[in-house]
């Protein structure tokens, strides 16, 4: 009965999405032309972001320089989520005694632990490639260094004594947040705008180029990095149930 | 031709993954079907020119949803309808 | 593979939107089913994650345009801003899926936490409201 009451529901939010979405062509050109007095946010973005922000990926420029400080707000919520993840799965001092060592119930296999020092150097690679060529190729801070942690879990879960340095944590985590906020405040000092951007550096397309843009998403990758590690390191050192 | 085979294609397993998903009993194959869910939306993604939300979601979507999701369940009960723990904690 | 779906892309015009905002529409409605009904919480947390997956499929679609390429400049294109997708939306996009995962995770703690402590993770079965 349920089931059928939600269907009926379901059809009927199928409908008016429907109907409203056939109202927006799909392929339709609706940024205009991008070289008119006053064109529409997204032609801004195209036509301004190589003269005046030697940047060759816009995204970047959109994420880092032009909507700056919402991607401060989603640094800052990833924090509170590790945060909120860390108080939510706490434990007392003598629960914590006994579950040290008892991350994985069953050891992993040769092959993997042999597998995983090979592969950890070379994912880490990766990802630091990723977010220092944010602002030239796709990619940036945040995929970079989602693939950092993604070799963190590696190493994580394939050896039973990998254990991240807390402490290390914290101070590259709070050093790349406080070089984020750093940099918007040159930009202020420079640009009179928070996070605003000197892009007399270098020319476009190389990798010295794009002014404060490539290093707000390094630090970016390294804190991206960071958090994602610790959620995975809290989530991992779960006691399971017997 | 063959590129709009394989959209077809890439929509209807995007929705049989999707399907699969929700209505399977055991978890774990249910966490699988989400995983294949971002590979194919990923593939979208590159297909409609956006490089940079086809990466995030390879690194994402695949990567760590699956994993947070297996240590979820690694905690909890495998079955969705928790009959075979329940059976498991008489014996 | 990209040239030849925009080539294709003036031949198949109704498959091809019917392909994006279907699926989009399709993935929304089959997250929303799984919240709906489902009892074991697990399971309404990959409803929640299928619904968001729909939801940024149809941002991405919407911002797409016939023809174009990707919103990145490569040496000696330095004019080819005309010829570009929308690139707003997928800065959004970007920034949604990040949420996302970060929002996901902190269900599935908040998860965890209760099956400890009622010994079930399905929600007809936790009478108690205080944990």
């Amino acid at each position: 009965m349920k089931k059928v009451l939600v269907i009926i529901l379901l059809v009927i939010i199928g409908y008016f999405l429907a109907e409203t979405f056939i109202n927006i062509p799909f392929g339709e050109n609706r940024i205009g032309d991008i070289n008119l007095e006053k064109p529409t946010a997204a032609g801004y973005y195209l036509s301004n972001t190589t003269e005046k922000s030697k940047v060759a990926n816009v995204i970047t420029a959109i994420v880092v320089n032009y909507r700056g400080l919402d991607t401060l707000g989603e640094v800052t919520v990833l924090f509170l989520a590790t945060t909120g993840i860390a108080s939510i799965l706490y434990r007392r001092k003598e629960e914590e005694e006994n579950a040290e060592t008892e991350r994985l119930s069953l050891p992993s296999s040769n092959i993997v632990r042999s597998g995983a020092r090979v592969l950890f150097p070379t994912i880490a690679l990766l990802g630091i490639y990723v977010f220092i060529h944010g602002h030239l190729t796709p990619g940036g801070g945040f995929q970079g260094g989602t693939i950092v942690a993604t070799g963190f879990l590696l190493m994580l879960i394939s050896y039973k004594g990998f254990n991240t340095n807390h402490n290390r944590m914290v101070w590259i985590e709070s050093l790349a947040g406080l070089s984020f906020i750093f940099l918007g405040i040159w930009g202020l000092i420079s640009d009179n705008t928070f996070l605003g951007n000197i892009p007399e550096v270098g020319k476009l397309n190389s990798l010295i180029s794009g002014g404060l843009i490539p290093l707000i998403y390094i630090a970016v990758g390294f804190k991206v990095a960071v958090e994602l590690t610790g959620i995975l390191d809290i989530l991992l050192k779960i006691k399971p149930k017997k | 031709m063959i590129a709009i085979i394989i959209i077809i294609i890439m929509a209807v397993l995007l929705l049989a993954a999707a399907i699969y998903s929700v209505l399977h009993r055991d978890l774990l194959f249910a966490v699988l079907g989400t995983g294949i869910v971002s590979v194919i939306l990923s593939l979208f993604f590159y297909l409609l020119q956006a490089p940079d939300v086809a990466l995030t979601e390879a690194a994402i979507g695949i990567a760590l949803t699956t994993i947070i999701f297996v240590i979820t369940i690694r905690n909890t009960s495998r079955d969705e309808d928790e009959i075979i723990d329940k059976e498991n904690e008489k014996l | 593979m990209q040239e030849e779906f925009n080539e294709i892309f003036l031949k198949y015009h109704e498959i091809i939107t019917l392909g994006v905002y279907g699926t989009a529409i399709g993935l929304m409605l089959i997250g929303l089913y799984a919240i709906l009904t489902k009892k074991n919480l697990v399971k309404i947390v990959i409803g929640l994650s299928i619904f968001d997956a729909g939801i940024h499929l149809l941002f991405v679609g919407i911002g797409y345009v016939k023809g174009g390429t990707a919103p990145i400049f490569s040496p000696g294109y330095e004019n080819a801003g005309n010829r570009m997708v929308d690139p707003v939306p997928q800065a959004l996009v970007l920034t949604a899926i990040v949420i996302g995962f970060a929002v996901t995770a902190v269900a599935l703690s908040l998860v965890i936490r209760l099956y400890k402590h009622h010994n079930t993770a399905k929600i007809d079965q936790i009478k108690s409201l205080k944990w």
